[in-house]
């Protein structure tokens, strides 16, 4: 922007900026690198480095952790959920998207609710209803769970997608004998692959990374990733701690290769959140 | 007859597509609302008998769980709030076009893959008595002794600064491009400084985007679990309200007391949201950006 003031001027509190962003990044990488130095190292007390590096952790931890179930797991949820919140949430984010209807507000309202509480606050009450019916320690609680910020998400996501449709385009299909079926599959579909994909990626980032709601309801055959390594992590002192190490580097690396994918189809603004304004009447 | 009627509902919007929008009502009905509503009536029906509100008073009447609230907020809002301040001059600097912007923004989205039990293992390993801050700190004779940052509150206020100012950044930087830039340019044409114009156009613009940050930090921010139990003194200095509300349910088994506790800190979170959405309201959200 100052670009077109003239070039950047090189003001104290310029250089400021650019030391905090230096130093967050700094420790940042101390941070990610300490984890994945010390998942290679063999001993590693009281010196800069490990005495000797070696993979062993990584088999161990595959071993001790039967990650290759909990992986499985984690991926059969998040293709659960994704799947299911976009079946649920596109017709209705096109609905909120096209129509005014008497009741708008409330039932915008209703949808945003799930993402602007903490998960914990209706997690705990959504947990005890799933045990009563049964759905809670199965795959199937974990999946109805993490619904619940999904299809809202979806929702969100996908309005601003449809709005950029041309709305005469679905009225031109019509005056040419196209059922609502048809325009559905054979005009909005196509247009709509790219919204779907985005939104679709953004709940599989978020469903991966999702620890309160799986928290909540994962019985001992059900969790997922994020879950495990919690677990693995608070009952630390009983196994290695190069093999929780270890671990949260498979888990890293996982939602690093998501985040790649991500990008490729996103603007990184969507990963976080978009809670767009309320429809303007 | 049906015809007319019909044809009246459909001029106000009522017609058979709404149907598409009854599977996602449905389910909102059955898992979110229903939930609620059962967890708000369980917590008045206490499982040890007493009143209806002998949860609550069980809550408010004990200093261990009621300062609970405090601890939350104490390290919620600051948290925050830094995350929201850091990220604004931050935004301001980087907008516009320059070369390696993807690749920053791309770097600063990574620490949101991280997840909270990475970076808690990260902030112990790095911040640890015999981590590398502390070798770095010792070895410069900057300090005598390893500063204690784990298993404390600064452990948690870190872990929720790694992964909430990435957030924030993002945020405030879509919110900051949106703005009109040749607002910006009137007013350097009609003579503004740089910091007239920072305080005059781009912040008022800016202000309904910020609130709205502060709100989606502040809501991950207020549900620190896993980072208050790992890196956090989780009985004492960083034990959060989510940790009592689990507690609750998943130690002593009592899904109604835990029900309360959940329904306390909603209340705490809604207040808060609604005073800042308040503050909020009584700015200018106008057309030219901004807008959250």
């Amino acid at each position: 922007m100052s670009r077109k003031f003239g070039p950047v001027r090189a003001t104290p509190l310029g250089w400021v900026i650019w030391a905090v962003v230096v130093f967050f990044f700094v420790n940042l990488a101390g941070v990610v690198l300490s984890v994945l130095v010390s998942s290679f190292g063999k001993k590693w007390f009281d010196t800069w480095f490990p005495s000797g590096f070696t993979t062993q952790w990584y088999g161990d931890a595959w071993r001790e952790f039967t990650l290759f179930h909990v992986i499985v797991v984690t991926l059969l949820v998040s293709a659960l959920v994704v799947v299911l919140s976009v079946l649920v949430g596109a017709p209705a984010a096109y609905v909120l998207a096209r129509k005014n209807f008497p009741g708008k507000r409330l039932v915008y309202l209703t949808f945003l609710l799930p993402i602007l509480m903490p998960p914990i606050t209706y997690g705990i009450p959504l947990a005890t209803v799933l045990y009563k019916f049964g759905f809670a320690g199965h795959l199937s609680g974990v999946v109805l769970a993490n619904l619940v910020p999904s299809v809202p998400f979806v929702i969100l996501t996908m309005t601003p997608f449809i709005e950029q449709v041309d709305p005469r385009i679905e009225d031109a299909a019509r005056m040419l004998g196209a059922g609502t079926r048809a325009v559905f599959l054979k005009i909005l579909a196509p247009l709509l692959v790219p919204g779907l994909l985005a939104s679709a990626i953004l709940v599989l980032v978020r469903t991966v990374g999702m620890f309160e709601l799986t928290f909540l309801t994962a019985g001992p055959d059900s969790q997922t990733l994020v879950v495990a390594l919690y677990y693995s992590m608070s009952a630390a002192g009983i196994r290695a701690q190069q093999s929780v190490d270890a671990m949260a580097v498979i888990y890293t690396a996982m939602m690093l290769v998501l985040l790649v994918v991500a990008l490729r189809f996103v603007n990184p603004t969507q990963l976080v959140a978009r809670v767009k304004e309320e429809p303007s009447e | 007859m049906s015809a007319t009627w019909q044809h009246r509902l459909a001029e106000r919007g009522v017609d058979r597509r709404l149907w598409l929008l009854l599977p996602a009502t449905i389910f909102v009905l059955l898992l979110f609302v229903y939930p609620f509503l059962y967890g708000l009536s369980l917590s008045f029906q206490p499982t040890q008998g007493g009143g209806v509100l002998a949860n609550y008073d069980k809550f408010f009447g004990d200093a261990y769980q009621r300062d609970t609230i405090a601890t939350t907020l104490k390290i919620a809002l600051p948290a925050a709030l830094l995350n929201v301040l850091a990220a604004v001059p931050i935004a301001f600097r980087l907008r516009g076009r320059f070369r390696g912007k993807r690749l920053l923004t791309t770097i600063l989205v990574v620490p949101i893959t991280l997840g909270t039990v990475l970076t808690a293992q990260g902030l112990l390993n790095y911040l640890g008595p015999t981590g590398w801050l502390n070798r770095v700190l010792l070895s410069l004779h900057i300090v005598d002794n390893p500063i204690r940052l784990t298993n404390n509150y600064w452990g948690v206020f870190f872990s929720l600064v790694i992964t909430g100012f990435p957030f924030a950044f993002l945020l405030v930087l879509s919110y900051l491009s949106g703005i009109d830039p040749t607002l910006e340019r009137a007013a350097a044409t009609l003579g503004a400084s740089r910091a007239q114009r920072f305080r005059r156009i781009t912040l008022p613009l800016l202000a309904p985007g910020l609130a709205t940050t502060f709100l989606l930090t502040f809501v991950l921010a207020f549900s620190v679990f896993p980072s208050a139990v790992l890196v956090g003194n989780p009985a004492g200095s960083t034990r959060v309200i989510s940790l009592a509300a689990y507690q609750a349910a998943y130690e002593q088994y009592d899904y109604s007391y835990a029900s309360a506790i959940a329904m306390v800190m909603g209340a705490v979170e809604l207040v808060v949201v609604a005073i800042v959405l308040v503050w909020r309201s009584r700015l200018y959200t106008g057309s030219t950006g901004g807008k959250g």
